[in-house]
Formats: structure tokens, sequence, C-alpha cells
């Protein structure tokens, strides 16, 4: 048997040593809910464990002038019960709070799910649409990159040996902002997306002014569409722009054929669900409060 | 739940709804599954598995293995003897010795992925998976073949050189996938169809699907230097894990002792033998217990499924809705040896119903995939989706309530089915009436919503019980069965014998004994424990109770037929026996050394007279026209259940049997990949519901007692999931206006279909 080292890091600093001392056989563990599931699948083998949930700064949230930064290692079950983020992000945090069941919840990190680079991870095609900005912490420096920047395909980061995330940061909002999440499951629970878009408005009057798409599951990376968000800014959210915005989130489209859906059904359903999340997007920037799916 | 908690009239015990005799251990952890046992030493089993659909074994080298340190056993199908051309029972199935032993260890051939080529013990797993890796098989790939209809093709590869189709007209020529023909017909269909209004005919599928129990195949073996063995198990049948292991291994029953531990499930896939006569092989080659565990991907790839299947139907009625000819054709897979359930999905299409001109024929087809096993009701469910599909647009044609038009049609008592037996007492025609006064069938369908009816029938069956009920010293009662409990039977067993006996349900306690310490059971299956097993259980206890009334009899110095039983005592059975003050149990049971020693009945019988059961299933749903999904609203299960011994787990049986039948009906489906391999095998991939899909599944029970038992039990467990297939189709249709003839109704299939006829119905 192979045997594992654990190591519980203090600081980020220290975290970012221990997995540049692990010479790539080094693994970051937040809530273990896929490292765990794929360690068992024989999927992957760490040498080193480095368990992150003892630093501060990477399992708490904070507000400066509006912006928030997530730890990277919060539990979801956090979030969720933070009102002030969920009043300035309810796309962000309903798209965080769909990960799995109330047990994975209150494990799952949004940087477990980031990092684990799935093209159908939940949260990201909202945190794409909110803009945020992921903070990483190598060996000696910091660097930030865009979220939308993060990945490189499927299981795949750009992250350099011996980095990692540090925390999430969404920017301060404009008032009559609003962002939404949906995801196209088969069952009501504890299923993979088979496209997931996440869209953030921002309104003047009855204009949207900005908007910023994300989408996933239907390519190698969750994608900003930048196409979906232009035929949106500008517009009164009329069939026209919604068309165009739904045409453009499918023809973004890369998918697959597989046993989770048909390429057909993908594109398909990335238009449809673009319309759907808009639409509460926009009721929550002009302040009807609305549930998504 | 539309059922009142209150008890049946008649009766004390029976109708109650006591906790389970099982429940507490379950909810805290304490029961025992297979998986939960161990003995010191014990070794590691695990089984190497074919990567290819369909391929020759030239070779297999264990060497390597057999040399890796930790490694104390290796077995192939070199030892495993070569077994008869006999067919034997397995649960509801038929199975064929000479398939088992191929099936459990590939001999000429592998047959399917997943298929099991050799296993290894080893003193851990690391290196029990290690051994597997040293395992050097050498295979000639072959072409395969995965669907029915291909298999059938003239052309098609061969799975089995030499398999001439049985029952074929004429006599087959050449060997085929086709292992056997089968037909059953009743009149004239030709005759019927001529006169008949309105005729539809329409083609069906289904695919193959998994009885999706959640605890894995798991079982512990050890074999003793003297030749015994005792092998742990989760199985639906220990005895048929004994006589499978004693074939398959060439040894005697009575050396061989099983004991079930508690199931999580098993839905008819735990009545035939994987692991178990390898950990036994394993245990003798090594001299230590070996314990085996399948993965969840084992089990998808390697253990069940249920089959799917080609059926065409044609029906033919009168303007008034009466149906007067029906033909079905059912090609079945199999799976990689003969044996699919086709029988019962023919005998069953037709069986809730009343007509004069029946022809249905049935094919037995082999194919690259596992072997099918029992799914509860085998085979009934995907017949009954086509006939019961074609049903409702019959109804939709004639402009007729679905249920009105059953009614119609409905079997009696009386009624001559296709396959030749006349019905006793039923109760479709109660049910369909249950279903139609349901305060759900009452209730108009919400907006954006339609309803979907469907019916379905099943024999259920007797066979095989034996049962004892023994007294202890403080005049409690133990009720000793052989039927591994998967439905709350223990609960139903010690309420039938706390009725007989006439003490409180809590002074009984119901255990199920290894197959060394009570007579012979036939497997959990077939819906027939409460039945059968509840027989033998009420007749065990009647002969205790014999024996109670012999020792007051002895105790007062009167003739035993002087004395009666009543309300847990012995008394008097008249002024003229004399004046005695009653005996209770326990007064008897603590001077038992006295007049004769251990208080003890037993029964051991073949159970005949199963009375058949029928349902009757609502369903209201939304479609979302945008996606394919399917929002099930409001479900409800109507069934005739003879007599409810402990209601709430005859609800249970009927809200299970709909939520897997809904899972058939929705997601559920085995795909494979151009290779012949499954892409889905485990529970993301393969979608059974999930709790917060369904709403609750509402019942209503409607009791016409079986005649043939003392206290009127027909089996309930199977009838529940033949319906839901067609119900949620025929819902669908009415919702969408598009008629799905392909399961299942996924929400990429769906939408595809709805986009399809879009433009279509926009033209008209
Ligand atoms: C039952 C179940 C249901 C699920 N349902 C969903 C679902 O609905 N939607 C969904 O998107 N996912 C789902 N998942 C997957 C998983 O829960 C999520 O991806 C989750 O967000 C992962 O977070 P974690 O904190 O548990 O990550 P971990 O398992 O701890 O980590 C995931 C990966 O990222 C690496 N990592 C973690 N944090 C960092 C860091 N700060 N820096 C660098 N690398 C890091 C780890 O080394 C590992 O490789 C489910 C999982 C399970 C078991």
């Amino acid at each position: 048997m192979t045997d594992i080292l654990y190591k519980v890091a203090k600081t980020v600093r220290e975290a970012a040593s221990l997995m540049a001392a692990a010479k790539g056989k080094g693994r970051i563990l937040a809530g273990g809910t896929d490292l765990l599931v794929q360690m068992k699948a024989g999927m992957v083998a760490p040498g080193t464990i480095i368990d992150v949930k003892k630093i501060p700064e990477m399992v708490s949230i904070t507000e400066t002038k509006g912006s928030y930064r997530i730890g990277a290692a919060t539990p979801a079950a956090v979030i969720g019960e933070h009102k002030k983020l969920k009043k300035a992000w309810p796309g962000v945090v309903e798209a965080i709070n769909l990960i799995g069941s109330t047990q994975v919840q209150g494990r799952a990190s949004a940087g477990g799910n980031l990092c684990n680079a799935s093209p159908a991870a939940d949260s990201v095609p909202a945190l794409v649409a909110a803009g945020a900005i992921v903070t990483i912490q190598g060996p000696k420096t910091r660097r930030t990159v865009p979220v939308e920047k993060f990945t490189s395909g499927p299981g795949k980061t750009t992250l350099k040996a011996g980095e990692i995330v540090v925390s999430l940061t969404l920017p301060a909002r404009p008032k009559a902002s609003g962002d939404a999440y949906l995801r196209l499951i088969p069952r009501t629970e504890m299923d993979i997306a088979v496209v997931g878009v996440g869209v953030s408005l921002t309104m003047k009057g009855d204009t949207c002014v900005s908007a910023r798409v994300g989408l996933g599951a239907v390519a190698p990376t969750v994608l900003l569409v930048e196409a979906a968000a232009k035929a949106l800014t500008g517009s009164k959210l009329d069939a026209t722009a919604l068309d165009a915005a739904a045409n453009a989130c499918s023809a973004a489209c890369r998918p697959i054929d597989d046993k989770r859906g048909t390429i057909r059904y993908r594109t398909k359903i990335a238009g449809v669900l673009l319309r759907r999340a808009t639409a509460i997007a926009a009721d929550r920037a002009r302040g009807i409060s609305k549930q998504g799916h | 739940m539309s059922n009142p908690p209150t008890n049946n009239p008649k009766y004390k015990w029976i109708g109650t709804r006591p906790d389970r005799p099982d429940g507490a251990d379950k909810v805290t952890g304490r029961a025992r599954f297979a998986a939960d046992f161990n003995l010191a030493g014990q070794l590691i089993g695990k089984v190497l598995r074919s990567p290819h659909a369909h391929a020759r074994i030239k070779s297999i080298d264990t060497s390597k293995a057999e040399a890796l340190a930790g490694v104390k056993a290796v077995v192939t199908s070199r030892d495993f003897p070569e077994q008869p051309d006999v067919i034997v029972p397995a649960g509801e199935m038929q199975v064929n010795l000479r398939d088992v032993t191929r099936n459990i260890m590939a001999r000429e051939k592998v047959l399917y992925e997943g298929h099991a080529v050799a296993a290894v013990a080893a003193t851990n797993e690391a290196i029990a998976k290690q051994a597997l890796a040293l395992i050097k098989v050498n295979y000639e790939v072959l072409p395969h073949v995965i669907d029915v209809a291909a298999a059938m093709k003239p052309n098609a590869p061969l799975l089995h050189e030499h398999l001439m189709t049985e029952g074929a007209k004429p006599a087959a020529a050449r060997p085929s996938n086709i292992a056997k023909r089968i037909e059953f017909a009743k009149g004239d269909t030709a005759a019927g169809f001529a006169k008949a209004d309105v005729v539809i005919e329409r083609d069906y599928t289904t695919q193959a699907v998994h009885q999706g129990y959640i605890e894995p195949h798991a079982t512990l073996a050890s074999a003793s230097e003297d030749g015994q063995v005792q092998i742990w198990s989760t199985t639906q049948g220990h005895f048929q894990v004994r006589g499978f292991c004693a074939r398959l291994l060439n040894m005697e029953t009575s050396q061989i002792r099983v004991t079930p531990s508690e199931i999580g499930g098993g839905f008819g896939g735990k009545t035939v033998v994987y692991l178990e006569p390898l950990a036994v092989r394993l245990s003798q080659k090594s001299g230590k217990p070996v314990k085996m565990t399948m993965s969840r991907d084992d089990v998808f790839r390697a253990s069940g499924p249920a089959p799917g299947a080609d059926v065409h139907v044609k029906i033919g009625a009168m303007k008034d809705g009466r149906i007067v000819a029906a033909e079905c054709t059912v090609a079945m897979q199999a799976g990689a040896f003969p044996g699919s359930p086709v029988g019962p999905a023919c005998m069953c299409s037709y069986a809730c119903y009343d007509i004069d001109n029946v022809f249905i024929v049935g094919y037995d087809v082999v194919s690259n995939r596992p072997k099918v096993a029992a799914y509860r009701a085998p085979g009934a469910p995907i017949s009954s989706f086509a006939v019961e599909s074609t049903i409702d647009l019959l109804a939709q044609q004639l402009k007729m309530d679905p249920i009105d038009l059953r009614l119609k049609n409905a079997a009696a008592k009386g009624t001559k089915t296709a396959y030749g037996v006349t019905f006793g007492t039923i109760g479709m025609v109660e049910t369909l009436e249950a279903a139609k006064n349901s305060p759900h069938y009452k209730t108009p369908v919400k907006p954006g919503f339609a309803r979907g009816v469907a019916a379905g029938f099943w024999f259920n069956v007797g066979a095989d019980s034996s049962a004892a009920a023994h007294v202890g010293e403080d005049g409690t009662v133990t009720v000793i069965s052989g039927n591994p409990d998967i439905g709350g039977s223990r609960a139903s067993l010690a309420l039938m014998a706390a009725e007989e006996l006439g003490i409180d349900y809590d002074k009984i306690r119901p255990v199920i004994a290894d197959t060394a310490s009570i007579g012979f059971n036939f497997v959990t299956g077939g819906s027939r424990v409460t039945f059968a097993t509840g027989l033998a259980v009420v007749n065990s206890v009647r002969d205790l109770i014999r024996d109670l009334k012999g020792r007051a009899a002895k105790t007062w110095g009167v003739d035993p037929e002087g004395v009666i039983w009543e309300n847990g005592m012995a008394k008097p059975a008249g002024s003229n026996v004399g004046t005695f003050e009653p005996l209770t149990i326990a007064q008897l049971a603590a001077t038992a050394g006295k007049t004769g020693g251990p208080i003890n009945g037993h029964a051991q019988l073949n159970v005949t007279g199963a009375g058949p059961g029928f349902g009757v299933h609502i369903c209201d749903l939304a479609v979302d026209a945008d996606t394919g999904i399917v929002t099930v609203g409001r479900y409800t299960a109507a069934q005739d259940v003879g007599t409810a011994i402990h209601p709430s787990y005859v609800e249970g049986q009927l809200q299970g049997g709909a939520v897997q039948g809904i899972g058939w009906a929705l997601n559920e489906e085995y795909i494979y990949n151009a290779q012949g391999r499954l892409a889905n095998p485990g529970f993301l991939d393969y979608r059974i519901p999930v709790a917060s899909d369904l709403p609750m599944i509402e019942t209503v029970l409607v009791e016409v007692p079986n005649p043939t038992h003392p206290y009127g039990v027909r089996g309930v467990g199977e009838v529940p999931i033949i319906p839901p297939l067609a119900a949620v189709a025929n819902a669908v249709a009415r919702s969408t206006g598009i008629r799905m003839y392909d399961l299942p109704l996924s929400p990429p299939k769906l939408s595809a279909a709805l986009d399809a006829a879009r433009p279509l119905m926009a033209a008209e």
C-alpha cells in the first residue's frame, strides 16, 4: 500500500510551500467531496494531502465597500447563510447551494468546485457571469485571474506548480443589478448539469445597461458568452434581444453527444435556460424577488 | 394517505400497523447487511472481469498473480466442474445449470463486458487488485451484438454456436440467437379483426433496466478442512444459494450452511448466485475465509438487469369499446444466456381483460449483455406498457373514459385467459371501480397537467415453505421461518401468529433461520412470503396450539378434545368437561417440563392457490415543452391486495413499485457504446428517481380476500411495478398530443419528439 502524507496548513503561505514541496504529488483538501470520491475510485493517488480548512482567510467571507471576498474553502452551507452576500449575489449563492445535498453542502466549497475543473461545475457559470476574480497564492507571490480564464480543459487548471487558490472576489454592484443561475438536470437533485447558465444584469429603468453570461457543461470549459451579453446590453430584454442572446448561447456550444445529453439537446437548452435565467435576473434587478429552478 | 389507520374489523391484530421487528436495528445502523460480516483471518476476494462484449478466451495465465506475496488462491473456470444441460428454477425464472456455471465464470468465451474470467483471494484488497492486474488473458475479440432486433437477424454474430430455436415453426435449420419461440392462442383473431370497427396496431420498445437495490452483492464463505462450508450472503433465497453452490461445486447440500444477512433490496435480482460459488472455491483452495463484495460498477455490469424488448401490439374493438381481437409479439432480451421472462410477459399482456380472440408470440433472444435476472413481476411491465398504451389510443379514438373502456373489458371470475387458466375470485373490476371513485380521479386535472391511466396483472406464487413456532419458558413465542425479509414480512408473519394465538404482537419474535435450522423454503419472490410462508406460519401456530391444548388437557386430566384455545388461553370446551380456571400460555410454559417437555409447533407445505392481483394507476403530470422534463404532480396506485395484514407495508409495496415503474418510464436505461460496453454503470448516469422527484404516492387498498388463504392474503409486491410505464406514457400523450412508443421518456428524447412534431401541429 502507498502511504499518504496528511498535512494541515495554518497559513496560505505554508499551504503553498507544502504544495511546492510535494513536487506535483500534492493535493489541496477543501471539502473533499470531489477529492475523496476520486481517490476511492482510483482516479487520483496523491502523495501529500494539504488540508486548508484551518486557514482563516480561506474559510471566511469579508465585505469591503460592496465587494465580497469568499475564502476558497468556505463551505457552501456557510455561504448560503450569509444574508448580505445572498442579497447582493443571489445567483452566485443559489449556484453554490445547488451543489449536492444538505450533507455535501456542509463540506463542499466554491474553490473546490472551481479547482476540480469540471465543465459542469455548478458554481462556475454564475461566478463567470458575476465577473469573479480568483486570487492565487504561489510559493512566493500572489496573482489574480478572471474566473473564466482559470480552467483550461476538463480537470485542468492554469495553476502552476505550488500554486493554490485563496479566494474568489465578487465586484461591488451598481444599483438595480441582479443575477441568476439555472441548470438543467433530468432529475430534481443529485445530478450533474446537462447545461448551466449564469446571467448577471444591471438595469436602468427598462433598459439593460450591462450584462454578463456564463455557460457551463457545453464545452471543455465554462464559457463567458460575450455575444449573448452584447445582445442583451442596451436592449429592453424584448423578444428580439432574447432571441439573439439565446441563439448566441446555442452558437457558443461545443458539446459532446453522450449519455447525459445529445448535442442537439444541449444546444437547444442553452438557449432555453438563457431566456429563463435572464428573466429571473431582470426581476431581481428590478427588485422583484424570485426563486430560481 | 388515503387509507384509514383503523384495524380490520374482523380481527384484533391483522390490519394494525405496529413497528416492524427489524426496524430499530435498521434505523440505528445495528442491522447487519452482508458486507458487515467478517471472520478472523479472512481474505479479500476480487473478480477479474472481461473488458470485451464478446471474445474467445484463448488462454489465461495466472502464474504471476499466484506468485505475488499475499495471494492465497486464484480460480478460473477450470476450478468449477462442467454442468449438465438441465433447467432448474431460480426464483421466478428458469436457469440452465450449464449456463449458470458459465455465467459465474466464463469458459470458452466471454459473452458480455463484465463477465467474470478469474478470481483471486489475497490478504488485503490492494494485493487482490494488484493480482488481478497480473493475470494475463489472451482474448480473440469477436463481433458483438447488443440489440434484440439486430441479434435476431440471420447474419448476426452468434453467441452460442449450437443454439437452435426451441419451438420454432418449422423447426430451426440453423443456429441463431433466438433461443425459444412461444405461443399462446385463444379463439380466432383473424375473424375478430374482420368484425372490429376499429383496429390499432403499434410497435414499442423498452430498454434494459436494473433492479437498483442499494446493497451490492456481498458474501463471506468459510470452508473447513472436513468439507463443511458456511456462507453469509445477501440473498432472497439462502436455500437457493445452498442448492446452487452444491450443484456448481459438486457438494452435498447438508455440507453447506447458508445464513442470510439483512437485505438491502433485491427486487428479484438476488435470486441467483454470482459471488458465492467463487468465494467457496477460493476458501477451499486457500484454507481461509474469503469475503467478496461487488462495487456498484460490478453490480451494473455483471448482475441483474431486467430485459428490454421490442413489442408489437394489434387490438381490434367495436364502437362501444368491446375488444374483440388482440395480438402481441414480444421479442425480449435474455442477456448472454437463454432465459428471459418472455413467458410471463406474454401471459400477462392481456390477462386484465376478457377477450375472445387472442394470439401472443414471444421470442427469447440472447445478445452480448449480462444475463437478465428477475425484477418484480418479470416481463409483465414490458408487455403491459405496449398493451396499455394501445388501449389508451383506443380510448382516445373512441372518446371513452379510459377506466370505463377497461371496465367494459375487465376480466372477472370465470374469465379464461389466453394462457389457459380460468380465473377464480379476482378483483379487477373492484380495482377499476376503486380507482374511478378515488379522490384523485374525482378531482379535475390541474391546469397544465394531464392524466394517464393504466392497469396491470400478476399471477403471484405459492410454492414450498417451512415454519416453526417455539414457546419459551416464560410463554413468549419465537416464530421461525426461512425467507429473507425484504418488504416487512416478519411483521406480517408475527401479526398472523398473534391473531392465531390470541397473544400480543410484541410477545412474538419472528426470526429468519439459516438453512440448517429450518426446513426448505423457496425464495422470497413471486410475492409469496406473506401468502405462502404466512400459511406455513399459521399452520405451525395451529400445531403449537394443538400441543398447548394437549398440555392443558394433561394438567386437568381431561381429553384433548375437551379443551379450546381462546384469547391466548386454554379453556374447557364446555361445562361438561369440568370447571377449570383457564391456563395462559405463560402458565402452560412454566409447567411444560411436567406435561411433555418443550412446546413447539411446525409446518411444511407446498402452497398452491396463490391469488392473482390487479392494479390500476392514475398519473397526473406536466411536460415542460421547452426542455422535455416531466413533472409528476399526483399519483395514485389502486390494487386488490387480498387482506392487508400490515397496511403500512402493503402501501409501501405499492408506493415502491410505482416509483420503480415511474423511473423505468422516465429515465432508467442501460446505455451501450459502440464497443458494447456499458456507458452508465453508476447511479449518477443510471437515473433512478430521487425522493424530491415525486409526490407522495397515494394508495387505494382494495381488499378482495383470497379464498384459499385463512386470512385472505394475496401477494402484493409485484403488481405495482406493472402499470406505471403506460400510466406515465399515456399521461405524456394526453399532455403533449404526442404518443411516445420508446422508453424511457428522457428529456432529450421527449424534447426532440416535441420539436419534430411542432411544425406538423402548426400545419394542422
Ligand atoms: C453526492 C455528491 C453530489 C454532488 N453534486 C454536485 C452538484 O450538484 N454540482 C456540482 O457542481 N458538483 C457536485 N458535486 C461535486 C463536488 O461536491 C463539488 O465540485 C464541490 O464544490 C467540491 O468542493 P470541495 O471543497 O469538496 O472540493 P475538494 O474535493 O476538496 O477539492 C476538489 C479538487 O480541487 C482541489 N482544490 C480544492 N481547493 C483548492 C484550492 N483552494 N486550491 C487548489 N486546489 C484546490 C482539490 O485538490 C481537488 O482536486 C457533488 C459531489 C458529490 C459527492
